[in-house]
């Protein structure tokens, strides 16, 4: 097993608190207020994201926007390739999201592949009228024609680079650390 | 790690993997209730679905399952099939693993036929009620059913009523509330409870009132008629009448005992018809949930894939170790 170097903060506790609230403003602008919103976070770290995201646009707006979750474990396209089994998470989407505006949310943006099985299990859930993707994080590497329309912080980072994310929620403590595999 | 790439019984497992098996058909129920009742999860594989003996409930499970799951499947019965040409079991087995089948579930009159598979093929076998050995799938969709209504194992106490000799989702529910804790009583007429039953950890009281005293729940077993031809006991009414789940019998369980039967019901024999729609029941519930539960079977049995905990599979070595971070 490969050793991990840990070698910079990238976001500390108020500048991820800074990011997830500007991403809430510029949602609400961008779409005119809060109709027909609903939030949804990918497991497991965009499911604390989401529900933070809601928080700031309900003080924003003062009014409530349903928050879903969402697990892809059951759409990845590496489920054949990877030898070790991901544990299968549960989806909660009580809202119908037909004809709703869907904020996907997630902690890193890094090869695409995420989204895209996110993109894939939401649209079994019925028909949105858009779906608008926010990330904490965006570290480049695409590998599919996907791009965030609210980004917390770009980090150009190289393939042996790694970005881990801590939240409160499940990790006790709120930082974004930029850490190296050593060979 | 554990890996496992068949499930022939519950027998030998472990609380641990037990749990886990659990908690993924918890995330698996929530499919079946979605308005795309699918998931792209086994897109590709093909799944063989070997019925030696009938079945209507739990090959109807299976296939749902199976297609909830998006994998391919096929079907096979006896009747009109090559088996009443003679065929041996490893012939018919070897023919179809030929056509590259992923998973083979199978059902068969003999104790250990799916073992006998499971050595044989290079596909997964999934054991779908073996003689009077096994019913895994059963054992984990009662013990699902349980949990759901308790929300844990701890200190509770279930009697397994009927024909436990010839009864494989008997011994899958033994062995699987053995190894979570659960005090198990067998009650039936001494005919119908193996001599030494006790070596699996249960105890076994042939009177049904005391043994329910003090139940949490009662799993009913089906009782076949054809016993009774066999002499193990003398009639039908006086099994109704002495081991037959009735409400009568229920005032010696706890008041929120919860009634379980894996199907099908002889109404009026072993459970009384009103013990059967009534509010203690499950039984409907326990059909609901073998889906889930087949649908985590098959999941994770397929591919040789490991059972794994979220704990695992979110920390940085198991990110690097599949070479790239999920993004």
């Amino acid at each position: 097993m490969s050793e991990i170097v840990y070698k910079s903060t990238l976001l500390d506790r108020d500048a991820i608190r800074r990011a997830v609230k500007r991403i809430a403003h510029e949602i609400v602008e961008r779409n005119g207020g809060v109709d027909g919103l609903v939030v949804v976070g990918i497991r497991r770290r965009g499911v604390p994201l989401a529900e933070r995201i809601a928080q700031y646009i309900e003080q924003i707006e003062g009014r409530a926007i349903p928050v879903g979750a969402l697990d892809i474990t059951l759409y990845r396209d590496d489920f054949q390739v990877v030898t070790k089994q991901p544990h299968v998470g549960k989806t909660e989407i009580k809202e119908d999201i037909t004809d709703k505006i869907v904020i996907l949310v997630d902690d890193v943006l890094y090869t695409g592949r995420t989204i895209r099985a996110a993109l894939d299990e939401l649209i079994d859930f019925g028909r949105p009228k858009r779906i608008q993707l926010a990330v904490l994080i965006d570290r480049g590497h695409r590998e599919f024609p996907i791009k965030a329309d609210y980004v917390g912080k770009n980090v150009p980072t190289s393939e042996t680079e790694l970005v881990e994310v801590h939240l409160d929620e499940i990790d006790e403590t709120d930082e974004v650390l930029l850490a190296e595999k050593q060979p | 790690m554990n890996t496992r790439k068949h499930l022939l019984g519950l027998e030998g497992m472990s609380a641990e993997e037990i749990t886990r098996l659990l908690d993924t058909a918890e995330s698996f129920k929530e499919v079946s209730e979605r308005p795309v009742k699918k998931v792209p999860a086994l897109r590709g594989m093909t799944i063989a679905n070997l019925f030696f003996e009938p079945s209507t409930r739990t090959r109807i499970s299976f296939e749902l399952a199976e297609k909830r799951l998006s994998a391919d499947s096929v079907n096979f019965t006896v009747g009109g099939s090559s088996v009443s040409k003679g065929e041996t079991l490893r012939d018919t087995a070897e023919n179809i693993q030929a056509m590259k089948v992923d998973m083979i579930v199978i059902r068969h009159s003999a104790a250990g036929a799916p073992h006998f598979l499971a050595g044989l093929l290079e596909a997964s076998v999934v054991n779908a009620g073996d003689g009077a050995h096994e019913h895994p799938t059963q054992g984990l969709l009662d013990m699902f059913t349980l949990r759901e209504r308790w929300g844990n194992f701890d200190e509770r106490k279930v009697v397994i009523v009927g024909d436990v000799a010839h009864s494989r989702v008997a011994r899958s529910n033994i062995h699987g509330l053995v190894a979570m804790g659960v005090e198990v009583v067998v009650c039936g007429p001494p005919t119908l409870i193996p001599m030494n039953i006790e070596r699996l950890g249960v105890g076994v009281e042939s009177d049904l009132r005391k043994a329910l005293d003090g139940a949490d729940a009662v799993n009913v077993l089906r009782i076949q008629k054809e016993r009774q031809a066999a002499g193990l006991f003398p009639s039908i009414d006086e099994y109704a009448r002495v081991w037959g789940v009735s409400a009568d019998a229920l005032k010696h369980a706890k008041p929120d005992c919860v009634v379980m039967h894996p199907g099908p019901m002889n109404r009026g024999i072993e459970i009384a018809q009103d013990v059967a729609d009534g509010e203690r029941s499950v039984i409907l519930d326990q059909v609901t949930n073998g889906v889930a539960v087949r649908m985590a079977v098959l999941y994770l049995c397929s591919g040789g894939a490991a059972i794994e905990s979220e704990e695992e599979q979110t920390t940085t070595e198991a990110k690097t170790t599949k070479g790239k971070q999920v993004a």
